[in-house]
């Protein structure tokens, strides 16, 4: 990865507790432009609220985060929407909606970001192809309840991928699923990285997902960043705590 | 064998009065920013409507049947039994018709409307629409909240009319009332001071009904265990604001001489 290259998510000194429980103390990263980020750590370690507060889910109580070169917390709504547009966001329950089809789940954030002409124009085929990229093309007008998890998983990730994001977050994607899916899902993640060039940021606990996706890993313990190093240099390390997720 | 009293937080109970009012606040001012979401508003108003009127049909031509019978023989032991359209009809129009059906609406619309925005919350989907840059509260809240504001009197109204012709042939299982004589002595009763107060507290019904609803359930925590909370609390709170309502429109109407 180039030195020089601006950062796309530059995270600085966040801080964030619900009520007597300080879950991210003085938290700083940086993600690369391309990058696949995955943060480890153990359930509970303040992992999903991060990527929360990156998207503006949840207010950090100090600290500042820039995405894209905007200070999110300095956004107006309108600002945050148009900003959001250009980051995709996996739930780890892939809060696909259950009253929808398949295909009104990837409409659902184009009525906002593209115009009627836009839609009546070119909504069928983004659909189309945010489909055929996750291999479900057949499930588009299917309800969610009749797919499998690891088919909801990737309707998600079609979903998080239809305004050809810059950024793709991840929240523990392989959670809950089988080991041949869970490796099925982690391999789309590369191809999807791939294709759109996209900068991702990973949280998991799944060792095999963040072998197979990661570029860099940045181990959370605490609230506080613990290790950040390459998958290979952490497996190699000898310090107790971080042996603890290899063996 | 020692009684456990259960332990009431005062300050649990005005927390929670602040933040339904914060909440109502918020629908206010949601619903007076452009851009409404009028086909989900559609959407809404069909399953509140539509799929609610069987049950409220029923129930009011079941009404208007059971307080015809058991309103007879004292009406007949007075001698009054020609009055029985008459008392049928007011107590129908001003109370009967328009409680019941709000308190099935509370049932109905209020659980759901609890279940389902509490559904959606514990499986990330109100954080998932954020994500994607539409307004949860405008596209969750104000087009179910508006709906049931709206549904809510016309389904009272329909239940007006379906609970008097329960009514009709309530008045015919032992008596002979002809069609034209029941209706000329139905309309000859009811006035502008018995239609109006009725259908317009139909509208706050409505209104409590949707606002709690949709508080309960968009606010839901405590995964599936919290929505099931939330759906049995949108109903028992629902129900009870509508006997509030009643009770302040009742001293309402009285006040300005309408009863």
């Amino acid at each position: 990865m180039e030195k020089d290259l601006k950062p796309v998510i530059m995270v600085k000194n966040i801080n964030k507790s619900f009520g007597e429980n300080h879950v991210l103390r003085d938290f700083s990263m940086e993600v690369l432009p391309g990058e696949n980020l995955v943060i480890l750590g153990k359930s509970g370690s303040g992992k999903s609220v991060l990527i929360k507060c990156i998207i503006n889910l949840i207010q950090p109580d100090s600290g500042q985060i820039i995405v894209l070169d905007h200070g999110i917390n300095e956004l107006d709504q309108d600002e945050l929407d148009r900003l959001r547009a250009k980051v995709g966001f996996l739930f780890q329950s892939n809060a696909l909606y259950d009253s929808m089809t398949v295909r009104e789940n990837l409409e659902f954030p184009l009525r906002i970001h593209w115009t009627k002409e836009e839609r009546a124009k070119n909504a069928e085929n983004a659909v189309k192809e945010a489909l055929e990229d996750v291999g479900l093309a057949h499930t588009v007008n299917m309800m969610p309840s009749e797919l499998s998890g690891g088919m909801r998983k990737r309707i998600a990730l079609a979903r998080a991928l239809i305004l050809n994001p810059s950024v793709i977050l991840y929240d523990e994607p392989t959670t809950g699923l089988d080991p041949i899916t869970a490796r099925e899902i982690s391999e789309l993640m590369v191809e999807v990285q791939k294709k759109y060039n996209a900068t991702s940021v990973i949280i998991s606990h799944d060792m095999n997902c963040i072998r197979i996706t990661s570029n860099r890993v940045i181990m959370l313990i605490d609230g506080r960043c613990y290790a950040d190093d390459t998958y290979d240099n952490l497996r190699l390390s000898k310090d107790p705590k971080i042996r603890e997720f290899f063996d | 064998m020692k009684l456990k009293i259960p332990n009431i937080d005062k300050n649990q109970f005005l927390n929670e009065i602040g933040d339904i009012a914060r909440f109502t606040a918020r629908f206010f001012r949601e619903v007076s920013k452009p851009k409404q979401e009028y086909r989900e508003f559609i959407n809404q108003c069909y399953w509140v409507g539509y799929k609610t009127l069987t049950l409220v049909g029923v129930t009011a031509f079941i009404m208007g049947l059971v307080l015809t019978i058991q309103s007879r023989p004292t009406l007949v032991e007075f001698g009054a039994e020609s009055y029985l359209p008459s008392m049928v009809s007011v107590s129908l129009i001003r109370e009967i018709a328009p409680v019941i059906t709000a308190l099935i609406c509370a049932g109905k619309i209020g659980s759901g409307m609890g279940a389902e925005l509490g559904s959606m919350r514990v499986t990330e989907q109100i954080d998932a629409m954020e994500v994607s840059g539409t307004n949860p509260f405008k596209y969750l809240v104000v087009t179910r909240v508006m709906a049931a504001t709206l549904m809510v009197p016309v389904l009272s109204s329909l239940a007006n009319a379906i609970s008097l012709y329960g009514g009709y042939l309530g008045v015919n299982i032992r008596g002979q009332v002809s069609w034209h004589l029941y209706w000329f002595q139905v309309f000859g009763v009811l006035d502008f001071s018995d239609m109006l107060p009725s259908l317009v507290k139909t509208f706050f019904f409505g209104f409590a009904i949707g606002i709690i609803g949709t508080y309960k359930g968009y606010n839901s925590t405590k995964g599936t265990e919290g929505v099931g909370r939330s759906a049995t609390t949108a109903v028992i709170v629902a129900s009870l604001l509508v006997f509030i309502i009643d009770l302040i429109a009742v001293q309402i109407t009285d006040i300005l001489g309408l009863t």
